[in-house]
């Protein structure tokens, strides 16, 4: 459940930018790797928690979860990385190094419009 | 109804903080080792034994965390190593806030090796960087086999695999265990890991260990 500190640097995000465009929000993409493991029902309960009695309360999140990246040794290639069976699809290597995830994102945010 | 991009990192302030550690402990030349495996696995008893096996060879601090008690300090303490207990209160990793925090209360100047016990969880805490300089991965014997295919970003990320329990296997045979299948999917995952099968208790395979943490230190402080 490390979701609940993601929910929490989150809310405080998206507080900041609703105060910041003076705007209520109602909706938020996120997007995150996978190897982040995040659980959207666990995120989206975490969430609620948190944002309960903020301005953020009624905050729909949409969560896109980024593909694991490797760069293969052998040539170079970058590519998907598959857990259940990785190998590099250019040169059929298995020696490849995992490249950094794609960050904890907060892309957009929906504001209500009066 | 507006559309606003924002385009900004959700974890910024944990990030923050693990660079801050990670400059820290390269000025210090003190390479630092993220432990993480499921409650039980027995990293407290391998911390115990290395530091006693490498006491004249490298001087060793440890950072412990767990959710609540001294317990584990107090464990590493018998052995005189220099030792911070961190209490998450509840959450199922450490931040690299916390880490920064223990840092301050050991005394890093005169060590060589830090280790960071995480919480005992096979998952959360690979998703936090703290700073380290790589994550080591232990898995006991009697989880099972199957935990490097079913877990698989742990064993992906770390640097080394600690095989332990090892004393369980035959010619006791209390536990089936196909340590060849863990190998085989480990490497499959992360073909440069290092795997030592241990023994805490016996101290089998304890010399393969420390040659490699008498080793990884070395070229750090040479780099």
């Amino acid at each position: 459940m490390h979701e609940m500190m993601v929910a929490q640097n989150l809310v405080a995000t998206i507080l900041a930018e609703a105060s910041k465009h003076n705007a209520k929000p109602i909706g938020a993409k996120i997007s995150c790797g996978k190897l982040y493991a995040i659980n959207n029902e666990a995120l989206c309960f975490a969430f609620e928690a948190i944002a309960k009695g903020t301005v953020c309360e009624d905050v729909k999140l949409e969560i896109e979860h980024k593909p694991i990246r490797g760069q293969c040794k052998n040539c170079s290639q970058n590519f998907e990385v598959e857990f259940s069976s990785p190998r590099c699809p250019k040169c059929g290597s298995e020696d490849f190094e995992l490249l950094p995830d794609a960050p904890l994102m907060l892309e957009e945010i929906e504001f209500e419009t009066e | 109804m507006t559309k606003v991009n924002i385009g900004k990192k959700i974890l910024s302030a944990n990030e923050e903080y693990a660079f801050k550690n990670s400059r820290f402990l390269a000025e210090h030349k003190i390479l630092c080792l993220n432990m993480i495996s499921s409650p039980g696995s027995g990293k407290t008893t391998i911390l115990g034994r290395t530091i006693n096996e490498l006491k004249d060879e490298i001087r060793i601090g440890v950072i412990e965390g767990d959710i609540q008690t001294e317990i584990d300090a107090e464990r590493i303490r018998a052995t005189e190593a220099p030792v911070v207990q961190i209490n998450t209160n509840g959450a199922c990793h450490l931040s690299a806030a916390q880490v920064s925090g223990a840092l301050e209360h050991l005394p890093t100047d005169g060590l060589d090796l830090i280790f960071i016990e995480n919480v005992g969880n096979l998952v959360c805490p690979s998703a936090f960087e703290l700073g380290e300089s790589g994550k080591i991965a232990v898995l006991s014997v009697p989880e099972g086999d199957d935990k490097p295919a079913k877990y698989p970003v742990i064993f992906a990320k770390s640097k080394a695999l600690l095989i332990n329990k090892i004393d369980l296997l035959e010619p006791a045979g209390w536990v089936d265990f196909d340590i060849k299948r863990v190998k085989t999917d480990a490497r499959k995952l992360n073909k440069g890991i290092e795997i030592f099968s241990i023994s805490a208790k016996t101290g089998a395979g304890f010399a393969n260990w420390c040659e490699w943490l008498k080793k990884s230190v070395k070229n750090l402080r040479y780099d």
